[in-house]
């Protein structure tokens, strides 16, 4: 017999795994971090219940395996039922990722019964105040431990999604504790994406360099702990990083993404490319765009990167980075991602991240529709000097 | 809090209701799809995973598949113990016996 009997994840992919669905951008809550667009989908532009069950039909017909029912907050679709239900019958596991604060137990329940298999719940903080600060959603720290609770009433398995950054690295161990005492599946310690709307408030959100080795010894030790308890998914923050992420496992490789308006997206944040055409599922179908749009050609494979990426080892790691980050801090979409400590703009961006985290942390702005600034949480914590989470 | 599954000669694997074991008929494969992943087992682990259905202990999945695939039950047994724990340890596994 072979060594190794499982071969956990594949690289190489025909059509793809997995299908997010963004049914909706609007959420309620607003979020500093939130890396939806700038310019969010108007409701009255969202692909109806109709063409939302084309795509799964179509998702199905293509062999992806994962539908992740996503947002926005996507419980505010109230056809989430009916979508949920066809892509059980089509044999799509369903993901839902959500904040949670709009579900009831009746809801959820029914939801389980049509074919949701797992829940993605978000976590602002664990400490109650400052979850609400963060996310601007009175309770919400409350309500989401109590949606926690139903699920693990259901059996439902559940990740928890931790959002974090520098106004909530100081109690990492204490949401990794929390999402324990809830019996969540994984956890996913995901560091602020500084897209969309989070890259106007990255001064507020960005980690000091302390706080971003200090977590990851943290979690090193923790993943060790508890083996067999939780599933940790952690990487580095990006701008502390040395090696960039495999963002989405390589562009056009596994994934793709579905917009509120039927937008077929290699990523989230892949609008952010002007330069790239993409297209609609109103146009074409999803079979014909992840085979032959130029957007997801542009970056697929190896071909298009630049030296010293092309000839580099890990070429087929990291698929040389996240375009929209590369876009986002060089201005040039075709540069080697400045996470890599081979980008001649590496040490800038390292830098200026040190920098601008070392300094006291600004207000942010909430995301639309509120457009609050927000002062920092003053009670007993100054986040440029309090580094070290225990 | 939950208890880490430690896989035993005695452990009576079952796959988890919310783990969907499938043949991929577009694909022609079988996949093990889980909470945001997929896995892709070998010929011989499909022939494992069907048999974790809860009524067999590991040392019976050992020798059934030690008479089909003709092979020592000993380095099967120990063979499939390491696949199977690193299946509990990522949740893909359960047991109601521990």
């Amino acid at each position: 017999m072979p060594d190794k009997l499982i071969i956990p994840e594949r690289t190489y992919t025909e059509a793809p795994m997995a299908i997010l669905a963004e049914l909706t951008h609007r959420c309620p809550l607003s979020c500093g971090y939130c890396s939806n667009p700038l310019e969010l989908v108007k409701k009255n532009s969202e692909l109806t219940t109709d063409e939302w069950l084309d795509v799964i039909d179509q998702a199905a017909a293509m062999g992806i395996y994962q539908i992740h029912f996503s947002g926005g907050e996507p419980t505010l679709r109230e056809d989430l039922e009916i979508m949920v239900e066809h892509a059980d019958k089509k044999k799509l596991y369903c993901n839902l990722i959500t904040s949670g604060v709009l579900l009831t137990r009746k809801r959820l329940e029914k939801l389980q019964k049509l074919g949701v298999r797992h829940v993605q719940l978000s976590l602002q903080d664990s400490d109650s105040k400052n979850a609400e600060r963060i996310g601007n959603y009175k309770g919400s720290l409350e309500k989401k431990i109590e949606v926690a609770e139903w699920l693990r009433e259901l059996k439902i398995p559940l990740t928890i999604n931790a959002v974090m950054h520098r106004q909530n690295l100081h109690n990492l161990e204490d949401i990794i504790q929390l999402s324990v005492d809830l019996d969540a599946h994984r956890i996913e310690i995901a560091n602020v994406q500084f897209y969309g709307w989070a890259l106007k408030n990255r001064a507020a959100f960005m980690p000091t360099k302390k706080q971003a080795l200090a977590s990851k010894t943290l979690v090193d030790k923790l993943i060790k702990k508890l083996k067999g308890i939780i599933i940790f998914d952690y990487v580095l923050p990006d701008y502390y990083a040395k090696k960039p992420k495999s963002c989405m496992f390589g562009w056009g490789r596994q994934s793709v993404n579905v917009t509120p308006e039927g937008f077929i997206l290699p990523c989230g944040a892949a609008e952010t490319i002007k330069s790239l055409k993409f297209e609609n599922i109103r146009d074409e179908k999803l079979a014909w765009i992840w085979e032959h749009s130029s957007a997801f050609n542009m970056y697929r494979g190896t071909d298009w990167m630049p030296e010293p990426c092309k000839s580099c080892d890990h070429r087929e790691i990291d698929w040389g980075g996240c375009r929209c980050q590369a876009l986002a801090l060089t201005g040039d979409v075709n540069a080697v991602d400045p996470t890599c400590e081979l980008s001649p703009f590496h040490e800038k961006i390292f830098g200026s991240a040190s920098e601008e985290s070392s300094k006291e942390a600004p207000k942010f702005v909430y995301r639309k529709p509120t457009n609050k600034e927000v002062e920092p949480d003053r009670r007993n914590v100054s986040y440029a000097k309090k580094e070290h989470i225990s | 809090m939950k208890k880490r599954l430690l896989i035993k000669n005695e452990t009576m694997p079952v796959i988890p209701h919310y783990i969907v074991f499938q043949y991929s008929e577009i694909r022609k494969e079988w996949v093990l799809n889980a909470p945001e992943r997929t896995l892709y087992p070998c010929k011989i682990a499909v022939e494992v995973l069907k048999k974790c259905n809860g009524n067999l202990s590991i040392e019976k999945i050992a020798e059934e598949l030690a008479t089909l695939y003709k092979a020592p039950v000993k380095k099967i047994c120990k063979d499939i113990k390491v696949m199977l724990q690193d299946l509990a340890d990522k949740g893909f596994l359960e047991c109601q016996t521990n």
